[in-house]
């Protein structure tokens, strides 16, 4: 038997939490790069908001909005270099109604 | 004027609000720095907390805690892609006068704690994110600095309660980043629905409740849990993996998720419900081997920062208050002998978790992180699909005779992993177990 998986797309869900956007100033930042690396390529799938995009020059691009600040892009790819990874400024960023 | 505190805590989490509430209670001066809006805003659990851990810090907090339900059934589950096999225990001796286990909303649950480290004397200071360790000339840790104008503030003893993502401690080389092989990342969702309907489908009746842990094929080979939690009028649903399954997998922990909710033995228990909210965060899977050095001159960490979890057993926010409360603990003995907060005398705050359940439990099980990440397909696929071969091929009534069925089943088990593999995964999950 196959199941049926209905798709929710992750922006429908992040649609369901609150967030204090400090605008202009993203926490977390993607070093320009040519090719990304095995693990910068991985967060476009693994990242659980979906807030890094490759574009079509295969450079991978992120937009923080939605992010719930798990930490998962920081431990993959902050030390190699890929990105700088900050908490938003006290305050700002998701706030879970119920966690 | 500089102000100077006893001590200050960065962290208004499970073990912060442990520490924070022992300290202030004994008179110390405390200021609590919490980046979020308030407590709970920025901090994900399943959520099951354990009585007696918090009756240690504070005794009848049954009076006025947010608790949801007491648990009195608990299922663990072993499934394939259309069942599961399990085992439940229920039973009637946990309906007692003050409950071991309760499910809690997080959210709510660290704002009453905070509420009570406010009663207690502490200055709590929320929207405040500590940025960095300020350090005196010899490298003991002296204060921190925060990103509020003019934001330096000075204490004896700094306690890093800042969570499995904590940056303080990773950027002043206390500790190093935790790899991705010690950190799963979980993701959860809020289901809502009426309190009859809860009580209905799982068969508990006021305030008892029931909770499930599954395994198996619903983490698509990685090394993963699933777990579906009753609250009074919600459920909380997710499924968490190690960071480096997800990285090498590539699979989506949304999907996993929609995946999980699907499955047939999972869907008719959320049909219906309004989802509410989804949620992220890591949990600290590396074990008693990922535990860093605790304490320092001037800092003692404690909680997920230091890895205290349990994932065997999904304890975590009993080690993260007991660990909170022991460090508070410890920097009072030093301060009432008039010492220093150097790290010899801090070194007492090791001394006395050692002796507690949270490194005994966590020595324990040394060597089973290693072993599920090693062997994660085949106790997270392999064995869960022949455990659902065996038991249906038990089950179903076909005219085949009982011999031939055992056969069949041995032959499973020996084709898909042959003697020897068989034999070596036992023998080292009993090792482990040990
Ligand atoms: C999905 C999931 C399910 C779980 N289920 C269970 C369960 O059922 N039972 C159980 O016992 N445990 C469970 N756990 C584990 C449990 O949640 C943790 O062990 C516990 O929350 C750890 O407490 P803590 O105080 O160490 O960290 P946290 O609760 O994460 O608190 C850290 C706090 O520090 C703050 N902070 C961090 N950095 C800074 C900074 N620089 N400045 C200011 N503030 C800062 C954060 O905002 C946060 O409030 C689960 C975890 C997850 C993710
Ligand atoms: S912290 Fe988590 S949610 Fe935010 S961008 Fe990184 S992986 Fe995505």
């Amino acid at each position: 038997m196959t199941i049926a998986v209905t798709k929710v797309r992750v922006e429908d869900k992040l649609y369901q939490n609150r967030y204090l956007v400090d605008s202009g100033r993203p926490h977390i930042i993607v070093r320009p790069h040519d090719k990304p690396s095995a693990n910068l390529l991985a967060l476009t799938y693994v990242c659980p908001a979906k807030c890094y995009e490759l574009n079509d020059k295969g450079q991978v691009e992120i937009t923080a909005d939605g992010c719930m600040e798990c930490g998962t892009c920081r431990i993959l790819c902050e030390k190699g270099g890929d990105i700088e990874w900050n908490y938003p400024r006290g305050g700002f960023g998701v706030l879970f109604k119920f966690g | 004027m500089i102000e100077q505190f006893d001590a200050i805590v960065v962290g208004a989490g499970m073990s912060g609000n442990a520490a924070a509430y022992t300290l202030a209670s004994q008179g110390l001066k405390v200021l609590q720095l919490e980046r979020g809006e308030y407590p709970g805003s920025k901090n994900v659990q399943g959520a099951i907390m354990y009585a007696n851990m918090l009756e240690k810090i504070i005794p009848d907090f049954r009076d006025d805690a947010p608790l949801e339900r007491h648990l009195v059934e608990q299922r663990l589950w072993v499934m394939d892609d259309t069942s599961h096999t399990g085992i439940h225990y229920r039973s009637d001796d946990f309906n007692e006068a003050k409950p071991n286990r309760y499910t809690i909303i997080r959210a709510q649950f660290d704002k009453w704690f905070s509420r009570k480290v406010r009663e207690a004397g502490a200055t709590v200071l929320c929207e405040t994110t500590a940025t960095e360790l300020v350090r005196d000339g010899n490298g003991k840790v002296i204060g921190v600095r925060t990103d509020r104008a003019g934001g330096v503030v000075f204490a004896n003893v700094v306690v890093l309660a800042e969570g499995v993502s904590g940056l303080l401690g990773t950027r002043a080389g206390l500790r190093e980043m935790p790899k991705p092989e010690t950190v799963a990342l979980a993701v959860k969702e809020m289901h809502f629905l009426p309190e009859e309907v809860i009580g209905q489908r799982f068969g508990v009746k006021g305030d008892e409740g029931c909770v499930i842990e599954a395994v198996g094929t619903i983490s698509r080979s990685m090394a993963g849990l699933g777990f579906l939690y009753t609250n009074k009028e919600s459920i909380s649903l997710g499924i968490g993996c190690l960071v480096s399954d997800f990285a090498a997998t590539m699979e989506s922990p949304s999907a996993l998720l929609d995946a999980m909710k699907n499955h047939p033995s999972i869907r008719p228990l959320i049909a219906g419900s309004e989802v509410k909210e989804y949620a992220a965060h890591l949990i600290p899977e590396g074990g008693y081997k990922a535990i860093p050095q605790l304490f320092g001159d001037g800092w003692v960490i404690v909680g997920d920062a230091a890895q205290l979890n349990n994932a065997i057993h999904r304890e975590g926010s009993n080690l993260a208050m007991t660990s909170g409360r022991v460090a508070a603990e410890a920097i009072i003995k030093v301060k009432s002998r008039n010492s220093p907060m150097t790290k010899a005398n801090l070194a007492l705050y090791k001394t006395m978790l050692d002796d507690s359940f949270v490194i005994k439990d966590l020595k324990k099980y040394k060597d089973m992180p290693a072993l599920l990440h090693t062997n994660s397909s085949n106790f997270f696929d392999s064995y869960p699909r022949l455990m659902s071969h065996a038991a249906q091929n038990f089950m179903r009534v076909d005219g085949t005779p009982k011999i031939e069925k055992e056969k069949n089943t041995t032959a499973a088990f020996i084709n898909a992993r042959s003697r020897w593999g068989l034999v070596s995964d036992a023998v080292r999950l009993a090792l482990a177990w040990r």
